[in-house]
């Protein structure tokens, strides 16, 4: 049994072939043996068995019966501390479940671990971490490739196989765009489908709880489980969850593709391009209809939101003080020093200059011109998606600008570090949903990814188009 | 009225203006489900949200949204259909997640007008900015440890209403009629205790002078003030030592005050934040707060009559004197038994001022005495108007009547049944009365003489030897009139 | 925008991280960097735009007024670097 797929997987232990206990060992093993990896920040051999036990003894019907996952370090757990990948959260253990663990919790499901993540979710190659860096799984001899962030260790752990799937977040592209590095299908719901309950907040306005999976019914199935009304989150949706997995269908004849034309960017590898090329014809071939599209604010998507983010980030960061948990610096005669020798000792680079910049945007002067003016094109930006959305029934382009990149590569420069999220962006301010499909291969062999976006609340139209794509990619 | 204050060279004008933070009555926290029972062990009424554990979010009480709309209502203010939740960025440890919730921007209510009543029957408008809804913060305890800082979060979260006044109190007896105006209309809304011991109600004082005519000076701000005793002495000191320093040629320095209550002075709050830069912006984890016309006309019906409106009833059913009416309306719960001393006999609607001092003079004190409020009485309002029905229709006399009152408060009795087991029904009858006045003639001939002799002053001697002689009972009018026809 | 090391300074304590003398020069760099890539945004009309803070555009919820009395303390204290008698505790604070 090579137990590398959900759907096969609780097939498998419905028919009481093997227990969960069983199938835990068998990741256990799988994880101690990609230690290298460093996908981890938590993982706990006792407590996955006492864990699998204890589901051993449930329903069978638990849609999630059994089944291996790795939890971002971002979402509080009770059973297993929570650090959001920071030095000043290192020694944090909750005492509450996050809404969406909880939701995994109750269908059955087994946490092998909390995955590495860019700290507080701020980067995109999982080398903020106060834990090390996480390495892309598909990196070839000789090289360390990034798993691409923020949720680089939940990636590369169902890359890898050392689960069946994760939980990530996103807030601009920190799922889909470790999934199109690492070579795995990553979904980023639209926002206030998941409820942010008991998730480390990074950016209020724009995070959203999301998965992994290695195929579209992997991730289908999951997204039932994570997607639902939270009355402790002002900002979750009220809506019906329908069942992605059962409405699976793989028929694009018809559908009206929307292609922006200003997601083809001068630079950008010809590689990208041949491979949003390729996409295109095989969507043309199942009867699709492609409409080239404008969304004419896209390039401005990123410095807004590199205002935005910042600016709510110095603001959800400032209770990471010393005073209720977490890291406390020894050295300090008074209250301002603590906080200032816990926040410069607990934080780390990327984290600071994020709160630099979020404190500059909003201090008095600069409100107007920089967070003012970054939610006039954020509402711009959402405007281009609605007007687009009018002539066609989703909008596919690459998810990002580039392959896996190697550690250490963009350090120096944040900004070149910035524009890996150029693609996915747009879609975070917009609040609508995406999906990464692993789609086609670089030179080097290394995975590529083709984003799909919808209109809120509307995954259902980008799974069934990402199966499609899926099922006739060779 | 004059409220200038003599300096050594020039007079000068008092400029103020108040926010007052009143705690909604409400059982549970602004964001959260905690409660908000005062003086529970320390940390005790926190939930995560209030302690902002890491990924805890708001979810506001509606409650005290409409607590805020109804007050808004009874300020005669405009209440904003649309508002905003900003976060107010600050460091301090006693504010969990490093910024409060407020509203900064679009607050729930707008402009409105509180009237302020004077002793001499005028009165004035003191304009409202606005009212918002905020969270409280904790509380620090820095007098426990010589190194250490003590923080409880109990307070963390409760609701809040900041109410802005304009500058246009001019002296601090304005102030305190303010804050006691706003108070009493606080209380009979019922939307805050009142209670400023506990901390209920608050406020921060805007205080500057100028010379009249000319611009405002440059305000301080004193912090915190939680007695209407101390806001008097606070602007008090705080005018003179800016009118020092102007008068020496000094300037005033915008400054964060404290008041020290032990020496009533004002002095400057130690750690100043450098630089007060809040970055408030719009919390991303609340959404706009919109107010439906139906919601606002249905609390309009739950409005109770006011303070301002008893008083015009006062006045104009009752004929009660604006100083009297004011008294009454001041507190709610005074108000309330004088009304239902009324309504408990349709007789006495007739004697109202009668009741009304009977309340203001005698019940206030024997209370005062005994440092009970009026809701603790231990005379009910139906036995006080049975009591001074008993008076108004001649059946004790009203020196009687003030024992039968100390009686009535000691044991809880009806008056009636003190009465009649005291024998103390008025002696009307006017033979009766004769047979006492002609012992005490009899018994004192020589003065009876002296009297006839033109000394008239004795009259009052023998009021009050008969007087005695019934025992205190007899009908003064009736034993006066019948005294002086047998002397004549 | 070029960010001097003083106005680095001033943000710095404002959100209560202290920088090295060392850091301030690139950190300062670093900022205004950013902050003049970011001016890109002055290229886009927004006049008469609304301001998007949230994309929701569900109702802001509303909670009942129902208390839990529950003493949680120990929850909240259970992580706290420094408590006594369910008091956190800090530095002195002086007011
Ligand atoms: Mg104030
Ligand atoms: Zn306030």
């Amino acid at each position: 049994m090579e137990f590398s797929s959900i759907t096969e997987t609780l097939k498998t232990i419905r028919s009481k072939k093997i227990s969960v206990e069983e199938l835990s060992n068998i990741f256990i093993k799988r994880i101690k043996d990609s230690k290298n990896l460093n996908a981890f920040i938590y993982f706990n051999e006792e407590d996955i068995i006492e864990q699998s036990r204890k589901i051993d003894k449930l329903s069978n019907n638990l849609s999630l019966k059994g089944i291996p996952l790795a939890i971002k370090d971002l979402f509080c757990t009770k059973n297993m501390p929570t650090t959001a990948g920071s030095k000043i959260l290192s020694n944090f253990h909750p005492t509450y479940e996050s809404f969406v663990t909880q939701k995994l919790i109750d269908q059955g499901s087994v946490f092998v671990g909390k995955a590495n993540c860019d700290e507080f979710a701020m980067g995109s190659s999982t080398t903020t971490s106060f834990f090390g860096n996480t390495i892309n799984p598909v990196s070839p001899k000789g090289k360390q490739l990034v798993p691409g962030g923020s949720s680089g260790g939940s990636a590369a752990a169902v890359a890898a196989k050392l689960c069946l799937g994760a939980t990530g977040t996103d807030t601009g592209g920190s799922i889909r765009q470790p999934a199109s590095f690492c070579g795995v299908v990553g979904i980023k719901p639209t926002y206030g489908l998941c409820s942010r309950w008991g998730i480390v907040a990074f950016a209020s306005s724009l995070d959203q709880a999301g998965i992994f999976a290695n195929s579209i019914e992997d991730a289908s199935i999951l997204m039932k489980e994570v997607a639902g009304y939270d009355s402790n989150d002002s900002t979750s949706a009220k809506i019906r969850i329908p069942d992605y997995y059962k409405n699976l269908n793989q028929d694009v004849a018809g559908k009206i593709i929307g292609v922006p034309k200003e997601y083809t960017l001068p630079g950008i590898s010809d590689e990208i391009n041949n491979v949003w090329e390729e996409a295109i014809k095989l969507f043309e071939k199942g009867g699709a209809k492609i409409k080239k599209i404008s969304l004419p604010r896209t390039k401005y998507a990123l410095p807004a939101y590199y205002i935005i983010a910042p600016a709510e980030a110095s603001s959800n960061l400032a209770r990471y003080d010393g005073v209720k948990y977490g890291f406390r610096s020894n050295e300090n005669n008074s209250l301002d020093e603590m906080y200032e020798l816990t926040r410069s000792e607990g934080f780390g680079k990327e984290v600071k200059r994020r709160i630099l910049i979020g404190t500059y945007v909003l201090s008095a002067g600069y409100y107007d011109a920089y967070y003012l003016k970054a939610q006039k094109v954020r509402k711009l930006i959402a405007d281009d998606f609605t007007l687009a959305f009018k002539d066609c029934d989703f909008i596919m382009t690459p998810t990002t600008p580039s392959q896996a990149f190697q550690i250490g590569e963009k350090e120096e420069d944040p900004i070149k570090m910035y524009l890996n999220d150029i693609f996915t962006v747009p879609a975070s301010l917009a609040g609508i949903p995406g999906i990464s499909i692993p789609f086609g291969k670089s030179k080097e062999k290394l995975p590529l990814g083709i984003q799909l976006l919808s209109k809120h609340f509307d995954e259902q139209t980008i799974l069934n188009a990402g199966l499609y794509l899926e099922k006739n990619n060779e | 009225m004059n409220n200038l204050i003599k300096g050594t060279k020039f007079e000068w004008e008092t400029i103020i203006g108040l926010e007052i933070h009143a705690q909604v009555k409400s059982n549970s926290k602004l964001f959260s489900s905690s409660s908000t029972k005062f003086g529970s062990k320390p940390n005790s009424q926190v939930s995560l949200v209030d302690a902002a554990m890491p990924g805890m979010l708001p979810v506001i009480n509606e409650f005290c949204v409409k607590q805020a709309i109804k007050t808004g209502i009874g300020l005669k203010a405009k209440i904003n259909q649309y508002s905003v939740f900003d976060r107010k960025n600050y460091f301090y440890a006693d504010l969990p997640q490093g910024y409060q919730i407020s509203q900064y921007k679009y607050p729930i209510v707008g402009e409105g007008v509180v009237t302020i009543d004077f002793n001499n029957g005028e009165s004035k408008d003191i304009r409202i900015v606005r009212l918002h809804l905020e969270q409280d913060a904790g509380k620090s305890l820095h007098d426990q440890n010589p190194v250490k800082t003590y923080v409880d979060l109990n307070r963390s979260g409760v609701a809040l209403m900041e109410i802005v006044s304009e500058p246009d109190l001019r002296s601090a007896e304005e102030a305190a009629l303010y804050i006691t105006k706003l108070r009493s209309i606080l209380m009979y809304l019922d939307v805050c205790d009142g209670n400023m011991q506990e901390g209920s109600l608050r406020a921060d004082v805007n205080i500057s002078v100028r010379k009249p005519g000319e611009n405002y000076g440059t305000r301080c701000e004193i912090k915190n003030l939680n007695s209407i005793k101390f806001i008097k002495q606070a602007i008090e000191f705080e005018a003179k030592r800016q009118i020092g320093i102007l008068e020496k040629g000094g300037e005033i320095e915008q400054n964060t005050l404290l008041f020290d209550s032990l020496i009533s002075k004002t002095r400057p709050m130690r750690n100043k934040e450098e630089a007060h830069d809040y970055r408030y912006f719009p919390d991303p984890d609340l959404l706009p707060l919109k107010i439906e016309d139906s919601l606002i006309q249905s609390l309009v019906k739950e409005i109770p009559e006011l303070p301002d409106e008893r008083k015009k009833r006062y006045i104009n059913d009752f004929h009660l004197s604006n100083y009297d009416s004011s008294v009454l309306t001041s507190e709610k719960q005074t108000s309330d038994y004088f009304d239902k001393v009324l309504e408990s006999d349709n007789d006495l609607k007739g004697s109202a001022k009668l009741v009304a001092n009977w309340i203001t003079s005698e019940l206030f004190a024997i209370l005062n005495k005994h440092d009970l409020d009026i809701h603790q009485s231990p005379i009910s309002p139906e036995h006080l108007g049975i009591l001074i029905k008993l008076i108004i229709s001649d059946k004790i006399s009203g020196k009687i009547a003030k024992e039968v009152f100390e009686e009535m408060f000691q044991s809880k009795e009806s008056p009636e049944k003190i009465v009649k087991e005291k024998d103390l029904i008025q002696v009307t009858d006017t033979k009766e009365i004769e047979i006492i006045i002609e012992k005490i003639l009899n018994d004192n001939q020589d003065k009876v003489r002296e009297y006839k002799e033109g000394k008239i002053k004795l009259l009052g001697f023998f009021v009050g030897q008969a007087m005695k002689e019934s025992m205190g009972k007899a009908n003064p009018k009736k034993l006066n009139q019948i005294l002086l026809n047998k002397l004549r | 925008m070029k960010i001097d090391k003083n106005t680095t300074l001033k943000i710095a304590k404002l959100c209560r991280l202290r920088i090295e003398e060392r850091e301030t020069e690139e950190l300062s760099s670093q900022l205004s960097s950013i902050l003049d890539w970011v001016e890109q945004l002055n290229e886009v009309n927004t006049d008469n735009v609304e301001p998007l803070s949230n994309v929701s555009t569900a109702e802001l919820p509303l909670r009942k007024d129902i208390e839990n009395s529950e003493d949680k303390s120990k929850d909240i204290l259970i992580n706290a670097p420094e408590k006594l008698e369910n008091y956190f505790v800090v530095p002195k604070v002086v007011e």
